[in-house]
């Protein structure tokens, strides 16, 4: 046994250590990339098998891989990384698992590290009927992941872990079992196309199959102890939470003097349906603390109907459906339910200048966003997830689009199609790969002619500098081939392509000019390596 | 005792995790319960970025409630002047006199200016200068802080335990250059 101060993220890594993890995989994001890259510096000690994959769904699809050849294994990725791999995902939940497997899903409410939206993971709970935990501190992370992997092993489900930013980047004492070195596990796959495969008609079969282990898992997660009542006196109110809020609720109870009973949801899904049930029966009023959509509050609607019909309860019309929750969001939805005073603290309103992210000093970029600024003026921009979403930031101002991973030349063809403008995709190298392809290819094929630039600093900067298929490198440090982006380009029907230096104005000036003339699609490959890369390589000789 | 409240914040890139992880780990060493809450990514790349710590003998949420924090350190100017929306009347500040320009950013003598009006506890100091002519590295500017922090007493954590911290989470090789900023805080 250990305690030590963890960050939500290195608990989880602890956790899945504790249950014998065996294969890691999954996509840098934030709040997420700590558990790969912790796994990346471990796994050859721990006889762990832990790679970046080149997305979430190549990830999810390796991790079934090795959960039918028998290696337990967990999947990293940040919020629309579950999006990026549901397509996997749902045929998953109908196949099951043979070895057990954990999802963790960082969410990022309030858009602290996030671009496209303020996603509430929890939805994919009812898309996918996946076993859905949510901890609320780093030492539940620690316990979470472990649990996770119990019930998977013992109903052949994946689990998905799930939590918010202030979790999985929390720091906080943890408590937990010294991990064990392993030799690494050789899985045999034994083959079951009956239970692998989802081809109809025994998809409904399996379907079915689903439905029957769900209520096997309902009893399992009424049982559960990570689901609890906080207070036992017997208040007319009663707060239903989960997650952070959970937290943030305790603290709200304490400013405000009050002592109502707090029931602590660890399972979003399925819920405990027979301890809610106790829970609002003899109560008057449920306040129902949950950040981001009102999934919880539906549910607790619904389940009240058939317990306590006159339950009043409370959640989204006093609390906020966008943004972060808080002890004060809390303390305010408390005063106007139980009539009790809370003076809200006074936030000074200051007229200040907003400080946005920028581009670090000696950053590539900064050769190339005023360049195809100041030569396409007219153009229109889309742009991409990554450090070039600084390219949307002052003084830069010049995304005209800003979707997902890949996205930028996606668009960039439909907008091609569609008018006679001078349009021009910007993504990363890291995105290039995760997505970036696909959308190269849409164009090529259906003839269209957007100008591609991949930014390449040589490194997956923006969530923390992991390796990509581009580098060479492998997240355990075994070297590869680099693939090369111009290459993949090439052999995909690109004839326009040049590989150059930003730093080179010149050059890079021409071929701008040159290639948006172009009648077919052209590609940049404006390579400078990342300059805080570029620092740490120096001074790590 | 309450909990103890405290944030640091600055500029993405200025140390501001390590800074938070040094007071977690001190805090730790002295046996208190602590959460921290931090911010990566995308925020972390020149944007404003606010940390929280609380410790104490129970700590439910991360967050140090408005008005609540006790002590803020921060790494830059105006991002100190962000802070004094949220601050109480009792929360103490310590300011690294140091100022980030970007287009349209206040002067170092207008956010002054600002602070002259307050009547909190105010502390600035030229960390960043001190630690480049004293110690010819700038990067140390932060631990320096929490030296400056541990003598004025500004956190109820002792000495020693803060030195334990540095031990228990620098690498070895930069240990003794982030004990002499620290001490450096003593000695003047």
């Amino acid at each position: 046994m250990a305690k030590k101060v963890l960050l939500g993220c290195e608990a989880i890594i602890q956790g899945a250590l504790a249950a014998g993890v065996d294969f890691v995989s999954g996509y840098p994001g934030c709040p997420s990339a700590e558990i790969g890259d912790g796994f990346g510096k471990i796994a050859k000690e721990y006889g762990v098998y832990a790679e970046w994959s080149t997305n979430e769904k190549t990830g999810l699809e390796a991790a079934i891989g090795a959960s039918f050849s028998g290696l337990k294994s967990l999947v990293n990725m940040k919020s629309f990384g579950i999006n990026v791999c549901s397509d996997v995902l749902l045929p998953l939940a109908y196949t099951g698992t043979k070895a057990p497997m954990v999802i963790f899903v960082g969410d990022d409410p309030n858009c602290h590290s996030s671009a496209q939206s303020e996603q509430d993971s929890r939805g994919y709970a009812y898309l996918s009927h996946i076993p859905f935990l949510e901890p609320s501190d780093a030492q539940e992370c620690y316990d979470f992941t472990k649990l996770g992997f119990e019930i998977s092993e013992k109903f052949n489900t994946p689990v998905i872990l799930r939590t918010t930013t202030r979790v999985a980047h929390q720091r906080a004492p943890v408590v937990f079992d010294t991990p064990q070195k392993k030799e690494r596990k050789v899985g045999e796959f034994i083959k079951n196309p009956h239970q692998f495969s989802t081809m109809p008609p025994r998809t409904m079969e399996m379907k079915k199959e689903l439905l029957e282990k769900l209520k096997k898992i309902s009893v399992y997660a009424d049982k559960s102890k990570i689901n609890f009542i906080v207070g036992r006196n017997p208040s007319k109110i009663g707060i239903i939470t989960s997650g952070i809020s959970f937290s943030h609720a305790l603290d709200a109870l304490q400013t405000m003097g009050l002592n109502i009973p707090v029931l602590r949801l660890g399972f979003f899904y399925p819920l405990p349906e027979k301890m809610i049930s106790g829970f609002i029966k003899g109560k008057k009023t449920i306040l129902v603390a949950e950040e981001l959509n009102l999934y919880l509050e539906k549910e607790i609607i619904r389940i009240a109907k058939g317990t306590n019909p006159k339950v009043e309860i409370f959640g989204k019309n006093v609390l906020p459906e966008i943004g972060e929750l808080s002890v004060e969001k809390i303390c305010i939805a408390l005063s106007k339910i139980t009539g009790k005073k809370f003076v809200a603290p006074k936030v000074k309103v200051l007229d200040l200048p907003r400080r946005t992210a920028r581009l670090c000093e000696g950053c590539p970029y900064w050769y190339i966003f005023p360049t195809l600024k100041r030569i396409a003026p007219d153009a229109i921009f889309t742009g991409d997830i990554g450090c070039n979403m600084i390219a949307g930031l002052a003084p830069h101002s010049m995304h005209d689009t800003l979707f997902a991973m890949g996205s930028s030349i996606g668009i960039a063809h439909g907008v091609k199609k569609s008018t006679n403008q001078k349009v021009i995709a910007m993504m990363g190298d890291g995105t290039f790969f995760h997505s970036g392809i696909a959308g190269m290819i849409n164009s090529v094929y259906n003839k269209s002619s957007p100008l591609m630039v991949v930014l390449d600093n040589r490194i997956t900067a923006m969530t923390g500098h992991q390796v990509n298929p581009g580098m060479g490198k492998t997240l355990m440090g075994e070297g590869v081939e680099e693939i090369k982006i111009e290459e993949i380009a090439k052999a995909c029907g690109v004839k326009n392509i040049k590989v150059l230096d930003p730093a080179n104005i010149k050059e890079f000036e021409e071929i701008i000019k040159d290639f948006l003339q172009k009648d077919e699609i052209s590609l940049i490959v404006a390579k400078r390596v990342c300059k805080l890369l570029e620092n740490r390589q120096k001074k790590n000789g | 005792m309450d909990n103890f409240n405290v944030i640091v914040n600055g500029v993405g890139g200025q140390g501001i995790i390590t800074l938070l992880s040094l007071i977690d780990e001190a805090a730790f060493v002295e046996g208190f319960d602590i959460k921290s809450s931090e911010l990566h990514g995308l925020s972390q790349r020149g944007g404003s970025v606010e940390t929280h710590i609380r410790f104490g003998k129970k700590v439910h949420s991360p967050l140090v409630p408005i008005g609540q924090a006790n002590l803020i350190i921060s790494l830059e100017m105006l991002e100190a002047l962000r802070e004094t929306s949220k601050s109480g009347k009792n929360t103490k500040f310590l300011i690294n006199e140091y100022v980030s320009p970007f287009q349209g950013s206040l002067t170092k003598e207008d956010i002054k200016k600002h602070f002259d009006a307050m009547k909190n506890e105010l502390h600035f100091v030229e960390a960043s200068e001190i630690c480049k002519e004293k110690l010819q590295n700038e990067v140390v500017s932060t631990v320096y802080l929490l030296g400056f922090a541990s003598y004025k007493n500004l956190i109820p954590i002792k000495k020693e335990s803060f030195l334990q911290a540095i031990k228990n989470t620098i690498p070895e090789k930069y240990q003794e250059l982030n004990i002499k900023a620290f001490n450096l805080a003593y000695d003047k």
